[in-house]
């Protein structure tokens, strides 16, 4: 049974359909990555699945169960965390306040402050400042710490390596790898295709609001996701899940 | 030194427009909201109390210790039934909803207690008129305990908000509600516990006005106004600047009385009204454009 299963799942902003219809699932233990162009409708598709953004229609069933009318607070204690686009740190708090206050959910699980610090060594010296006060790659590996304190079974990242330098976005990717190897499930949003089909066991594909190619990212070669990035490929009738 | 005894006097009287601008601060730099209720608050608060220390012929202080948890659950309960929907509404319904509140808490108290005015300060006995003198300054017994009222209460919320998991689930939420749900915290439980504790604080206050002056079921509007006046000197959402605020406008109006009889209340409120254009200016804006649109007349 897939850990978490979306099913044809509407999103708006006003007058604005985002996501229109999609379905898609991921098992334990799975990487998904979803990729796209700008205004495709990754990041409200991944606020909705956190319930973040309010789905106009459709369902997310997490371990089976209907997570549809559970506020984000409440899907977090389920243990579905979403690393915000833009890091959405608390800037007057300290780096640690950061952390703490996700660990407060007090879910059982391997991450506390010092597995967060071991996995993130880039913050040990910067506990104790403040996180606005941070670079763009420590504010980043902060708010991916921030979403592990919380113990999650899917993790939720969007955009990690928007607005960072190409040395910060390593760091970020090398720390990640530990998350990785702890047999994590994770979707993860990323602009970056060939950092995507090298860190995710799966890739879908949106264009304006609808999944239009999805499969094994060892099937997947970057001409094709290319393809449906763009719109210049029809979607497969056997690969696309919306 | 009679300056120095109305600055001595300024500061002591700051004490406590802090202690009763606390809650105003706290629930403003939470949830972004001005309750217009709150010196009706206050004075429900010293009702209360004065209510518990006839009744059962206690210290008011004892009083308090009663009244302060029933305030605590109103203020959970006015959150989660009114400021919590209030406030998906937009920024005007929770003024129009707090404002409504006070109209209805003065004239429901104007029915239950009249016109005539009460006070707490007999039940305290000397603590309400003695004092220390240190040569032309006097410090007054009741003065002074407001003011370590104040400071311990602000220092008190300071240190909770700083140490403890809710006092950091607060700080999150009034950082950012959205991402705080994104780590686990629920808002509007946070909310609420935050309302209770504003309100909570108000009890205090409103026993102290109880006791350092007379009430009536109509006080509460002027103490609203110089809690706003101090939470706008000191900034508002900030504690410690509360009480900054808090004395800096028990100075000016001390000083001011020294100018003219009425100069007590025109001095407290020139002094905000500079600190204000003065963070129009700050935030570049500019006060003319404000003062165009107010002479404009309506086509």
């Amino acid at each position: 049974m897939s850990l978490l299963a979306v099913e044809g799942l509407d999103a708006r902003h006003g007058l604005l359909q985002a996501v229109r219809g999609v379905s898609f699932s991921v098992s334990e233990g799975e990487i998904l990555a979803l990729v796209g162009a700008n205004g495709a409708g990754k990041t409200t598709l991944l606020r909705s699945v956190s319930g973040a953004h309010r789905a106009t229609a459709g369902r997310v069933l997490f371990d089976g169960t209907d997570v549809s009318a559970i506020r984000a607070s409440g899907r977090v204690r389920m243990g579905i965390a979403l690393v915000p686009e833009g890091r959405r740190l608390f800037a007057g708090m300290t780096v640690e306040e950061n952390l703490m206050v996700a660990g407060q959910t007090r879910r059982p699980g391997p991450w506390n402050l010092d597995t967060v610090v071991e996995a993130f060594p880039m913050l040990r010296p910067h506990l104790r400042r403040r996180s606005g006060d941070l670079s763009g790659g420590q504010q980043q590996a902060t708010a991916i710490g921030r979403a592990l304190m919380t113990n999650p079974r899917v993790l939720l990242l969007d955009e990690v390596s928007l607005g960072l330098s190409p040395v910060a976005v390593n760091a970020v990717y090398e720390s990640l790898k530990t998350v990785i190897a702890g047999g994590a499930t994770i979707v993860v949003v990323e602009q970056d295709l060939s950092r995507a089909l090298r860190i995710a066991t799966r890739v879908a594909c949106m264009l304006e609001g609808r999944i239009v190619l999805e499969g094994n990212a060892s099937e997947m070669t970057r001409e094709r996701v290319t393809e449906a990035y763009f719109g210049l490929r029809r979607p497969d009738a056997g690969s696309a899940a919306s | 030194m009679i300056l120095l005894n109305q600055v001595v006097q300024g500061i002591l009287l700051g004490g406590y427009y802090a202690l009763i601008a606390c809650g105003l601060s706290f629930m403003f730099g939470v949830m972004r909201i001005i309750n217009l209720a709150h010196g009706s608050i206050a004075v429900l608060a010293a009702y209360l109390v004065w209510m518990v220390a006839e009744h059962w012929n206690l210290s008011p202080f004892l009083a308090l210790v009663a009244v302060i948890p029933v305030m605590a659950a109103a203020g959970w309960l006015l959150q989660r039934t009114v400021l919590d929907r209030s406030l998906r509404s937009g920024a005007l319904t929770p003024l129009l909803s707090t404002f409504g509140l006070a109209v209805m808490l003065d004239n429901s108290l104007f029915e239950k207690f009249g016109a005539d005015t009460h006070s707490l300060a007999p039940d305290i006995g000397d603590l309400a008129f003695n004092s220390w003198n240190f040569g032309d300054v006097t410090i007054g017994q009741l003065a002074l305990l407001t003011f370590g009222v104040a400071i311990a209460l602000l220092g008190g919320l300071q240190i909770f908000l700083n140490r403890t998991p809710l006092g950091r689930a607060i700080r999150a939420t009034a950082d950012d509600p959205d991402t705080a749900e994104l780590v686990g915290i629920d808002s509007r439980k946070v909310y609420a516990a935050a309302a209770a504790i504003a309100i909570a604080t108000v009890a205090i206050a409103g026993t102290f006005l109880g006791m350092r002056a007379t009430f009536d079921p109509y006080t509460g509007p002027a103490q609203l106004i110089f809690a706003f006046e101090a939470i706008v000197i000191g900034g508002a959402g900030s504690l410690w600047g509360t009480l900054i605020g808090g004395v800096v406008l028990g100075v000016a109006q001390n000083l001011g009385s020294q100018v003219s009889p009425r100069g007590f209340l025109i001095a407290g409120h020139a002094v905000f009204f500079i600190v204000l254009a003065g963070r129009f200016v700050l935030a570049g804006r500019d006060p003319r454009t404000l003062l165009r649109v107010l002479r404009k007349a309506p086509a």
